[in-house]
């Protein structure tokens, strides 16, 4: 053994690279391990020329490495001759294998680590935690000691494997270099994202290779290869279900491994287990956090979540005494959050105790309109204990979550928010205390909501509107939490998650049932309630049933039906924040319809004998609840005495409205509808899109499904929860004042959003030149004329400098999408230039209602 | 069963939205726009045009030079400039709570109305004349948007049938590209064919789906098909061969049989799109005629009358 170093790095990407830049400049004794024989071996496999964004553009870097927005080649470029500079000890193609304590066993540090099986069931083994300095045990045979060991070795480069007999066989393998270079094998691809499909199609590309390629595809075979290839881009699905028509490769639907044996894999298929020739096994099935390496490490995770990060303290410390956990792995996928982290905890393990997080500046100009002069630290103490949900939050992720979110002060009698409002936040009072108007014509009608506790929650919950105004009762301190930081709130913090899931069962029903009830009289139903999630198309009420729950809506939407004739016809559409199932608890009896998610949804089961003792007790709530249900019950009485004169026209509606929720209208909150009866395909209604939208068209008229006549095209549907939301870097996609959800000029054109909108309404574009004026095109015939110009012609006008800093810039593609035309007088401008009348933008609820038969029928 | 939640409030929504929108819950067409507003508008303008016309003495002689002749070509020449801006509206996408559906239904029933406007206008003087060709221009143009309309009203439907089958829709854009992906497959199956068969079959690949004249167009016939005849041809070939199991010919034909049946999709979508739009061919340029004979009868009825 030889020297002990005082830090070794493990991971050369942005975080480690930094990191050791940090070491080597504090002249500490260190060694940088990186496991290829480059540097930020994730940034090297990115395609050529890829731009690399720089965000977030606020935060400051503090690194001795440069980054700057640029081309890939030219980033790693000056790393590499940076990190020679520097003499940064780099040891290339060290594969860290294991780390362990060499020094004594820490008394009471035992790490349990439990090994979920595919079955479901658990194992749990304890890990004996030992003090540093750490032993470093690389493939090689090699052992590095050090003192300090910094983890920084993010999410990739660790594919998932194959589990099955056979599977650690030299001819299993993750990856393909060179597809040219496999001849005459026969060979089985199992994975059908684009990586793998990728590789399958190179394998075939000359007939001469002479290789065998079979494809593997748990999904079932569709004429959708959305639906069969869910995880591959469209046209690199098409591209293989082409090549497998031709003859050229086969692929096989609904089949996995069994067993692999030399020279032969085992597949089991829909019809049993099939034995085919094989080569050998390329598996491309994704990659995740390298847990079972990092728990075996001695660092704990904060949850048993597949995606959970580990426990650290304020400087990046796990659980194992010594090792760091930085960059993508700690959970900061950005670049610069990444190099930033690097320096400092080299800077923490160096001793400096007083360095301040580089996120300070942030988070003082996030406190600096509040009053109370307090420091940052101070802020954050006070929030956690005056806040109850924050409560069991380390201050990492306190500081974490405050960036995402925003302390406002209000003085008394400020509106915070008003009915009606869109908006998907929760607030948390952290002193003070708020008034809820109950009442939208008289003020004085308010419930009290006092510190420390939490309001807005609905809107956070089911993406609908703010359904009170909320007014501060006195000078208040108030945190709006992003959804974002919400649901990771939430998830990071059990006890959050309770305490949310409660008061909103609590609030929904007040909500709901209105005046006259306190928490006190409905404690017992709020008690008894549960929350379940419903799978779509599975009812929670089904007609002839004998039970007396109430369900209340809580996420997702409804669809009631009713079986007329032996055909279930539809009836209505609930949304989120409507509740079911009071007739049967009224009148007693069977239910008298079937009620089921539209799709995935969450409802609160709440138990029919306690509502029925609150009811009992509340005449005016049972007259509420009376009148509620007539309007029910008229449609029921409509549907049932119409269903013999105009069944045809009672079926094709049922037909439609089943329809419009397969197409996921049970998500949407303002849908484009064309009536294919009134649509001449002039197409100028994507014109009118393009030209109200930077010459881009958000919609694709003639994609998209219909059914008799009614058109669902290409266009986005402003989802109550959207998906594109979901995994955005820069958090550029936000829902605005009408409702609609855009994307803002934050966009850093990642494609996360495209990807994970299930309905393809998310195109990546580069901004074409401004055209010449319509009156100059009527007259003159200059420019393309109105809609979208071609490709030939943006790519002619596009006035380029020679600044590769300014052309890269009207290159760049960025996400765009549908805005609803929010902020254009007149709103949506393809329902306004439809010159027929064929398009409308509806929201679900006005459009799936009885009075669309009624009208049918006149 | 099962209310909303905010019941009574949610009728008189309170949307304190940041742009102001005309909200609608369902389809209407712009032959029905608000009941028919702009028909019974235009039925009433006739109405009261022709009653002015019936009762109101004027001169037999040079109608146009009275009153009520001045009025209507005044009417008849602003309505004229009117609807042409149509094609303005439609392109001039600017903000405002306009919609160029309400502007369709005031154009085909205010153009409809120009017909009783401009025959009155003229008294029923007819000649070979430049007055007499505006109104000819002019009905020209009416009838072609009557027209116009009867295509509107019925040809969608089978637009959009013609687009969607069990397996779902199917863009313009996909049927040329499932047409593109059929000729690979083709191409690749007919390579084992003998150099007659080839040449059938090169026919077919060779022959440019958008081909064919205007005629073909609009009929949808298309009695020289590449594609129709090779298939044709090479099953008249196959019959007098023997049979084996795996003749190359097989797989040949069922994709051309294939390619046929898209093709004829693709046709009929081109031979319904070509409705729909080849009338505009005749009403737009026939308007910028009308505009030029309009312009000639106003300066010639005030200089030379």
């Amino acid at each position: 053994m030889s020297e002990v170093y005082k830090v070794a790095i493990i991971g050369s990407g942005p975080a480690g690279m930094s990191a050791a830049s940090r070491a080597a400049q504090l002249g500490l004794s260190h060694v940088l391990l990186e496991k290829s024989g480059h540097l930020s071996d994730t940034i090297y496999k990115y395609q050529k020329g890829k731009h690399v964004m720089a965000t977030p553009s606020q935060l400051i870097l503090r690194s001795d490495q440069e980054f700057d927005a640029g081309k890939k080649e030219d980033i790693l470029d000056k790393w590499n001759r940076r990190t020679a500079e520097l003499g940064v000890n780099v040891k290339y193609n060290a594969d860290v294998k294991a780390i362990r304590g060499t020094g004594e066993a820490i008394p009471g540090s035992v790490q349990q680590i439990v090994s979920r099986a595919r079955d479901g069931s658990t194992t749990t083994a304890e890990l004996q935690r030992h003090a540093p300095p750490y032993a470093i045990e690389l493939t090689s045979g090699e052992t590095v000691l050090a003192e300090n060991v910094v983890l920084a070795i993010g999410t990739q480069g660790n594919p998932n494997l194959l589990r099955c007999p056979g599977a650690d066989l030299p001819h299993v393998t993750y990856q393909l270099d060179d597809p040219y270079a496999i001849l005459d094998e026969h060979v089985v691809v199992i994975g059908t994202g684009d990586a793998g499909i990728e590789n399958a199609r190179g394998l075939v590309e000359d007939a001469a290779q002479g290789n065998v390629v079979t494809v593997l595809n748990r999904a079932p075979k569709s004429t959708n290869v959305r639906e069969s290839f869910p995880t591959a881009k469209e046209p690199n699905a098409k591209a293989l279900v082409e090549d497998d028509a031709a003859g050229r490769l086969t692929i096989r639907y609904e089949t996995e491994t069994k067993a692999v044996e030399p020279g032969w894999i085992t597949l089991s298929t829909r019809d049993g287990e099939e034995k085919i020739r094989c080569d050998r096994i390329i598996a491309r099935i994704g990659s995740a956090p390298p847990r079972a390496f990092v728990e075996g490490c001695g660092i704990a995770f904060a949850s048993a979540d597949r995606l959970a990060f580990p426990t650290l303290s304020p400087q990046f410390e796990s659980t194992a005494p010594g090792i760091f956990v930085i960059g993508a792995l700690a959970g900061y996928p950005l670049i610069k959050h990444c190099m930033n982290q690097g320096y400092d905890v080299i800077e923490f393990i160096n001793g400096n105790t007083t360095l301040k997080p580089a996120d300070e500046p942030l988070l003082e100009a996030r406190f600096r309109d509040l009053p109370g002069n307090r420091s940052v630290t101070e802020w954050l103490e006070f929030l956690r204990t005056r806040i109850t949900i924050l409560e069991g939050m380390t201050t990492l992720q306190l500081r974490e979550f405050m960036l995402d979110s925003d302390a406002r002060a209000y003085r008394k009698g400020e509106v915070i928010f008003e009915k009606n409002d869109p908006g998907s936040s929760l607030f948390a009072i952290a002193s003070g205390s708020v008034h809820v108007r109950i009442d939208p014509n008289d003020p004085s009608r308010v419930v009290p909501i006092p510190a420390g506790t939490i309001f807005g929650e609905v809107g956070l919950i089911s993406g609908r509107r703010r359904g009170a105004t909320i007014v501060a009762a006195e000078d208040t301190i108030c945190v709006e939490i992003s959804r974002n930081a919400a649901l990771k709130l939430q998830s990071q913090v059990p006890t959050a998650r309770r305490a949310i899931e409660r008061i909103s069962t609590e609030r929904q029903i007040l909500q709901m049932f209105g005046s006259g009830l306190t928490p006190d009289d409905i404690r017992e139903v709020v008690e008894t309630a549960r929350i379940e999630q419903v799978p779509a198309g599975k009812p929670i009420i089904s007609e002839g049933d004998e039970d007396r729950d109430v369900f209340v809506i809580r996420v997702g939407s409804m669809i009631v039906e009713k079986e007329v004739g032996g055909k279930p016809v539809f009836l209505s559409y609930l949304p989120a924040g409507s509740y079911v199932g009071e007739m049967a608890l009224i009148d007693g009896g069977q239910r008298t319809a079937t009620v089921r998610a539209a799709i995935k949804s969450e409802v609160i089961r709440i138990d029919g004998d306690a509502f029925a003792r609150v009811l009992a007790a509340k005449p005016t709530l049972l007259e509420r609840a009376r009148k509620d249900m007539e309007g029910r019950r008229k449609t029921n009485a409509f549907i049932e005495s119409r269903k013999d004169s105009f069944s045809g026209v009672v079926d094709l509606y049922s037909e439609q409205a089943k329809f419009l929720v397969s197409q996921g209208l049970g998500e949407a909150t303002d849908v484009l509808l064309i009536d294919e009866t009134l649509c001449v395909g002039c197409d100028n209604c994507e014109k009118a899109c393009a030209d109200s939208h930077d010459g881009l068209s958000r919609l694709d008229r003639e994609a998209g499904r219909s059914f008799a006549h009614l058109h669902v095209p290409t266009s986005c549907r402003h989802c109550e929860h959207p998906h594109c939301m979901a995994d955005c870097p820069p958090n550029a996609i936000q829902r605005g004042p009408d409702g609609e959800v855009s994307i803002n000029d934050t966009c850093i054109g990642c494609g996360n959003c495209q990807r994970n909108c299930p309905y393809g309404v998310i195109r990546m574009e580069k901004v074409p030149p401004k055209k010449p004026s319509l009156w100059s095109w009527l007259f003159f015939g200059s420019g393309p004329g109105p809609g979208e110009p071609s490709y030939k012609w943006s790519k002619k006008h596009t006035k380029y400098t020679g600044d590769p800093a300014v052309d890269e810039l009207l290159d760049r593609k960025k996400a765009i999408k549908c805005d609803m035309c929010a902020g254009i007088d007149g709103g949506p401008s393809c329902v306004r230039a439809c010159p027929t009348g064929a398009a409308i933008r509806v929201s679900p609820d006005e459009f799936l209602t009885v009075a669309r038969l009624e009208n049918e029928e006149a | 069963m099962a209310s909303v939640a905010q019941g009574p409030e949610k009728a008189g929504k309170v949307r304190r939205p940041r742009t102001s929108r005309d909200r609608t819950s369902t389809h209407e067409g712009f032959l029905r726009y608000r009941n028919g507003r702009w028909l019974k508008i235009s039925a009433l303008l006739a109405v009261v045009l022709i009653a002015l016309y019936v009762f109101v003495p004027l001169p037999g002689q040079h109608f146009g030079s009275s009153w009520l002749g001045y009025t209507l070509g005044t009417l008849g020449a602003l309505l004229i400039l009117w609807l042409t801006l149509l094609g303005v509206r439609k392109r001039a996408i600017t903000p405002g709570r306009w919609s160029l559906r309400a502007w369709t239904s005031a154009h085909v029933y205010l153009g409809l109305c120009l017909i009783v406007v401009g025959t009155l206008h003229s008294g029923f003087h007819f000649g070979w004349n430049v007055h007499t060709l505006a109104w000819a221009l002019m009905m020209l143009v009416i009838l072609s948007g009557l027209f116009g309309i009867w295509v509107y009203a019925t040809l969608p439907s089978a637009l959009s049938d013609n687009r969607y089958d069990e397996e779902g829709a199917i863009t313009e854009k996909q049927m040329v590209e499932a047409l593109r992906s059929l000729d690979r497959q083709i191409h690749d199956a007919a390579q084992p064919l003998d150099p007659q068969a080839a040449a059938l079959v090169n026919s077919s690949l060779e022959e440019n789906p958008f081909a064919g004249s205007f005629w073909n167009r609009v009929t949808g016939r298309y009695a020289r098909d590449a594609t129709r005849a090779a298939a044709a041809e090479l099953r008249r070939m196959r019959a007098y061969r023997a049979r084996t199991a795996d003749d190359p010919l097989d797989k040949v034909d069922a994709l051309l049989t294939r390619k046929e049946a898209m093709l004829g999709r693709l046709r009929k979508h081109l031979r319904l799109k070509t409705w729909l739009q080849a009338w505009l061919y005749v009403h737009v340029p026939v308007t910028f005629a009308l505009l030029a004979a309009l312009s000639a009868h106003i300066v010639s009825v005030f200089f030379y009358w």
